[in-house]
C-alpha cells in the first residue's frame, strides 16, 4: 500500500461521451422544466427531486469519474448519501406528526 | 519483524526538522506529525486548564445561595465559555489530534499522515480558532452568555458577543474537518506491507471511526452557526421565531452534530484503552474483531439518536419514542467493548502501573455515565431529569470521567515516548486515587441534586441544596489539586525525569518497536507486518523487547 | 515512484511521496462535507416547505423560471468543459485544455452575472431580509426568501471559490505543472465544480419550478 503511480490515469473518458451526458443533461433540464407546468399536486415535488436525482447521477458518475474508480469511493458515497437521508427521515418523523 | 539497524546513535525528531528553520520557527512550520501532535498538546492542555479554572470559580459561586462572588450575567457567561472551552478546544479535537496525530502513522508502519502540509494547516486554523474565542471575550456587547448550546430564539435577541464565538466554533470545526479527511486517507493509503485492515491496532480502528463522524457531522454544525449569524446579521427568519422560524429546527440542526460529536470525544479514548488493557494484562485483547467492528457500529447509530436531547421541547411523541429507542440501541456496543476489555483482564497478568489505573478509573466512571444515560434516554424519567443536575452529572461522568480520565491515561502511557524521559510512579498513582476521589467528590452530589429537583445553569438555588453543593465545591477544590499533581509531575519529568526506555511497558504495537522519542522518519525501514497486533510473543524477538 | 529512502540528514526535508488516488481520496472526503453542509441547508428548507406550503408557492411565483433555466444550461456546460479540459491534457493537448479551462471560467462569470441581475432586481423591487416590504408578507414568503437568498448565496460563494482555484489551476497548466503525466490537481478541481454544479442542479427544481 506504499505510494505508487496510480494506473488508474490510463483510463480518459473520450469527449463523446462527455458531449453525449452534456446532451443528456440538458434533455433532463427541458423535461423538469415543461413537467413544472403540468398539475401532479404532491406528485410535482417528488417528479422534480427524481429529475435531479437522475442528473446527479450522470454528472457523478461520468463528469465526476466515479463510475471509472476503485470500488471504495462508491463506498464512501454511500456511506455519506445514506447518512444525510437518514438524517431527513428521522427530522421527518418529528416534523410530519407534531 | 523488521525493525532496522541502527549503526550510529540516532537523532531524534526533536533533533531533527522537516524544514530548513531553526529553532521555535521550526516547530511552527513543521510538517513532521510528531512535532505538529506536541503543539497540539501544549495549546489544548493550556485551554483544558483554563476551562477548569472557569469551572472551579462556578463552584465557588454555588457554594452559597444568592451572589457569592458574581453576579448573575457573570455566572452565565462563565458556564458558556466553561462549555465552549472544554468541549470545542479540548475533548472535542483532544485525543485525535495529539494522539492521533503523533502515533496513527507510527502505528500502521508510515513514515508521516497523507497529507503533511494539511496537517499543520489543521493546526493553525485550530488556533485562530481558539484567539476567535478569546477575541469574543473582549469586543463590545461581552461575552457569550447563551451556554454553549446557543439555542435559538435567546441567541438571536442577546447583545452579547454570539456571532464571533459561534464563528471561532466554525472555524474550530474546520479543523476537525481536514483532521479527519487526512486520517481517514492516511489509514487507506500508507498502512505498511502486511498490515491489513485486521491487524491494525484497535486505537486505528477507533481513529478510522472517529474521522468519520468528523467529516460527516461536523458540517452541519457548520451550517446551523453560519445561519445564526446570518439571522443575526440580516434577519433572514430562518431562525426567528417572530418571523416564522421554528426553534426546535434548529434545535434538530444543533444536535445532529453535537450528539455525534460525543462519539468523536469518546471512540478515541475506547481506542487507548484497547491499547492500555492488552498491554498491561501482558495478554492479547479479547474478541479484537468484535472491539473494531463495534467502533464503526457506535459511529454509525451515533448519528441516529441526536433528540434525545430533546426529549421535552416539543417533538412529536412518533419522534420521542423513535429516539429513545435508538438510544437504547447505542448502548450496546458500547458495553460489548467494556465485556471484552474485561474478559481480555481475566487470567492475564496484570500490571498496575499508572496507565492501567487510569482506565480502570475510566472503566468505572464511564459505566456510571453510561448507564445514567439510559435513565435518561428513558421518556418517562427524562421528563423529570431533564434540564437537572442529573443532566451536569451524567455528562460529566461520561466526557471528563470517561474522554477526560483517558486523555491522562493516554498521557500517561505514551509520555515516554513521545519525550523519552520517565515520570514518578508514586506521584502518578496518588494523582490517579485523588482524581477518583475528587471526582466523584465533585460530581456524583450533582445525580442526587438533580433528582432533587436542581435546575442546571441556574446561578441562584433554594436552601435545601446547599449541604450537597458545598460538598461537590470541595471536589472541586480537591480537583484543582489533583490536576496539579497530575500535571507537576508531567511537566517535572520533563526536564528531571529519567531516560526512557524505547519499550518500558512491554507493549508490542508498533510505536515500542522505534526508539524514544522516536526519529524524524519513525522507522529506518519500513516494517512488514506479519504478527497480529497483540501478540506479545513478538517481545523476544523486538530489538526493545522489555523495559 | 517507489518510495524512495532519504538520507536521515540535518534538516531533510520529509518524505515526500506521490499518492494520486490517495489525492483524490481527500478530495472526495473533503466533498462529502459540503455534501453535508448543504444538506443541512436543504432539510432546513424541507421542513419550512412542508411548514408553508402554500405560502412558498406564493413566494416562487416572484422567481423568474428562465433566468434559473438558463443558469442551470450555464452550469451544466461548464461542468462538460472542466471535464473535457481533463481529457485534453490527458491526451497531451494543452492548448485544447487552457481554452476549455477559459470556457469553464467564463461560465461561472456569466453565471454570476446573471445572479447579479437577478438579486439586484429583487433587491430594487424591496424583496431582501429585513426590508420593510418583506416583513409585510407572511412568514413562510419571509422564510422563502431567507432560504432563497442563503442558499443561492451560499452557492455563489462557492462558485466564486472555483473560480479561483481554477484561474490558479489554468496558470499551472500554462506553466507546465499540470501536465499529461501530473495532472490530480486538475481532477481535484474538477471535482469541486462538478460539486457546484450538484448543488445547483437541486436548487433549480426547488426555488424556479414550484408552480
Amino acid at each position: 500500500m506504499h505510494a505508487e503511480h496510480s494506473k488508474h490515469d490510463k483510463h480518459i473518458v473520450g469527449y463523446g461521451t462527455y458531449i453525449l451526458i452534456w446532451l443528456g443533461l440538458l434533455a433532463l433540464t427541458s423535461i423538469t422544466v415543461s413537467i413544472a407546468g403540468i398539475h401532479l399536486g404532491n406528485y410535482t415535488l417528488l417528479v422534480a427531486l427524481f429529475i435531479a436525482a437522475v442528473k446527479s447521477g450522470l454528472v457523478i458518475n461520468y463528469f465526476m469519474h466515479i463510475k471509472f474508480e476503485e470500488p471504495i469511493f462508491k463506498v464512501f458515497l454511500l456511506i455519506s448519501g445514506t447518512t444525510l437521508l437518514i438524517i431527513f427521515v428521522l427530522t421527518a418523523f418529528d416534523i410530519i406528526y407534531r | 519483524m523488521a525493525d532496522g539497524n541502527i549503526a550510529v546513535a540516532e537523532k531524534s525528531f526533536y533533533q531533527e526538522s522537516t524544514n530548513r528553520y531553526k529553532g521555535i520557527l521550526s516547530w511552527l512550520l513543521s510538517t513532521d506529525h510528531k512535532r505538529v501532535g506536541l503543539m497540539y498538546l501544549i495549546a489544548i492542555a493550556s485551554f483544558f486548564v483554563i476551562g477548569a479554572i472557569f469551572g472551579i470559580l462556578m463552584r465557588l459561586e454555588l457554594i452559597a445561595p444568592g451572589k457569592t462572588i458574581m453576579d448573575a450575567q457573570t455566572y452565565n457567561t462563565l458556564f458558556t465559555l466553561h462549555g465552549v472551552l472544554m468541549i470545542f478546544l479540548f475533548i472535542i479535537p483532544g485525543l485525535p489530534v495529539i494522539f492521533g496525530n503523533f502515533f496513527l502513522p507510527i502505528m500502521i508502519g508510515a513514515r508521516d499522515v497523507a497529507f503533511p502540509r494539511l496537517n499543520l494547516l489543521s493546526f493553525w486554523i485550530y488556533i485562530v480558532g481558539a484567539i476567535l474565542v478569546v477575541v469574543s471575550l473582549l469586543l463590545p456587547g461581552g461575552p457569550i452568555d447563551t451556554g454553549w448550546t446557543f439555542y435559538i430564539p435567546y441567541s438571536i435577541r442577546t447583545s452579547t458577543n454570539v456571532s464571533m464565538a459561534i464563528f471561532a466554533a466554525f472555524v474550530l470545526g474546520f479543523s476537525s474537518i481536514l483532521t479527519g479527511v487526512n486520517f481517514i486517507t492516511t489509514i487507506h493509503r500508507m498502512r505498511a506491507p502486511g498490515m491489513t485492515w485486521f491487524k491494525m491496532p484497535l486505537f486505528v480502528w477507533s481513529t478510522y471511526a472517529t474521522a468519520w463522524i468528523q467529516i460527516i457531522a461536523t458540517p452541519v454544525i457548520g451550517i446551523t452557526i453560519l445561519l445564526v449569524i446570518l439571522e443575526r446579521m440580516f434577519g433572514v427568519g430562518i431562525f426567528d421565531p417572530a418571523l416564522g422560524g421554528d426553534p426546535l429546527l434548529f434545535q434538530h440542526m444543533f444536535w445532529i452534530y453535537s450528539h455525534p460529536a460525543v462519539y468523536i470525544m469518546i471512540l478515541p479514548a475506547m481506542g487507548v484503552v484497547s491499547e492500555i488493557v492488552p498491554t498491561f494484562a501482558r495478554r492479547t485483547i479479547f474478541g479484537y474483531k468484535a472491539i473494531a467492528i463495534s467502533s464503526l457500529a457506535i459511529a454509525f447509530v451515533g448519528y441516529l439518536v441526536w433528540a434525545h436531547h430533546m426529549f421535552t421541547s416539543g417533538i412529536s411523541d412518533t419522534a420521542r419514542w423513535i429516539f429513545s429507542l435508538l438510544t437504547f440501541l447505542v448502548a450496546l456496543p458500547s458495553a460489548v467493548k467494556v465485556f471484552n476489555w474485561v474478559a481480555t483482564m481475566y487470567k492475564g497478568s496484570i500490571d498496575p502501573k499508572p496507565p492501567f489505573l487510569w482506565v480502570m478509573a475510566f472503566i468505572v466512571l464511564f459505566s456510571i455515565g453510561g448507564l445514567t444515560g439510559l435513565v435518561l434516554g428513558s421518556l418517562a424519567t427524562d421528563v423529570h431529569l431533564h434540564d437537572t443536575y442529573f443532566v451536569v452529572a451524567h455528562f460529566h461522568y461520561v466526557m471528563f470521567g470517561g474522554t477526560g480520565t483517558i486523555f491522562f491515561a493516554a498521557l500517561f502511557y505514551w509520555f515516554p515516548k513521545m519525550f523519552g524521559k520517565m515520570y514518578s510512579i508514586k506521584w502518578a498513582n496518588i494523582g490517579v486515587a485523588l482524581f477518583f476521589i475528587s471526582f466523584n467528590l465533585l460530581y456524583f452530589p450533582k445525580f442526587i441534586m438533580g433528582y432533587m429537583g436542581m435546575p442546571r445553569r441556574y446561578f441562584d438555588y433554594l436552601p435545601q441544596f446547599e449541604p450537597l453543593q458545598v460538598v461537590s465545591t470541595i471536589g472541586s477544590w480537591l480537583m484543582g489539586i489533583t490536576l496539579i499533581i497530575v500535571f507537576g509531575n508531567l511537566i517535572y519529568s520533563l526536564r528531571n525525569g529519567k531516560k526512557a526506555p524505547a519499550n518500558p511497558w512491554g507493549g508490542v504495537t508498533l510505536e515500542w518497536h522505534v526508539p524514544s522519542p522516536p526519529p524524524l522518519e519513525n522507522f529506518d525501514e519500513i516494517p512488514t507486518v506479519t504478527h497480529e497486533p497483540y501478540d506479545f510473543s513478538q517481545l523476544k524477538e523486538m530489538k526493545y523487547g522489555e523495559g | 515512484m517507489v518510495k524512495a529512502e532519504t538520507n536521515i540528514e540535518l534538516n531533510s526535508q520529509a518524505h515526500v511521496h506521490r499518492d494520486d488516488l490517495g489525492a483524490r481520496m481527500g478530495m472526495w472526503l473533503f466533498l462529502f462535507t459540503e455534501v453535508l453542509l448543504f444538506g443541512g441547508m436543504f432539510l432546513v428548507y424541507a421542513v419550512y416547505r412542508f411548514q408553508y406550503s402554500d405560502e412558498f408557492r406564493l413566494a416562487a411565483m416572484e422567481l423568474n423560471t428562465g433566468i434559473g433555466a438558463l443558469n442551470t444550461i450555464i452550469l451544466l456546460t461548464s461542468s462538460l468543459t472542466v471535464a473535457a479540459s481533463i481529457t485534453a491534457i490527458q491526451k497531451g493537448n494543452k492548448l485544447l485544455s487552457i481554452f476549455l479551462l477559459i470556457s469553464t471560467i467564463i461560465f461561472a462569470l456569466v453565471f454570476m452575472v446573471n445572479k447579479f441581475f437577478e438579486w439586484s432586481a429583487k433587491i430594487s423591487h424591496g424583496i431582501y431580509p429585513g426590508s420593510p416590504e418583506l416583513l409585510e408578507k407572511q412568514n413562510g414568503e419571509i422564510l422563502f426568501f431567507g432560504l432563497y437568498y442563503v442558499m443561492t448565496g451560499l452557492h455563489a460563494l462557492h462558485v466564486i471559490i472555483g473560480v479561483v482555484i481554477l484561474v490558479f489551476i489554468l496558470v499551472f497548466v500554462i506553466k507546465n505543472k499540470i501536465n499529461a503525466d501530473d495532472h490530480v490537481k486538475l481532477e481535484n478541481s474538477g471535482l469541486y465544480w462538478h460539486l457546484v454544479d450538484l448543488i445547483w442542479i437541486f436548487l433549480f427544481p426547488l426555488f424556479y419550478l414550484i408552480h
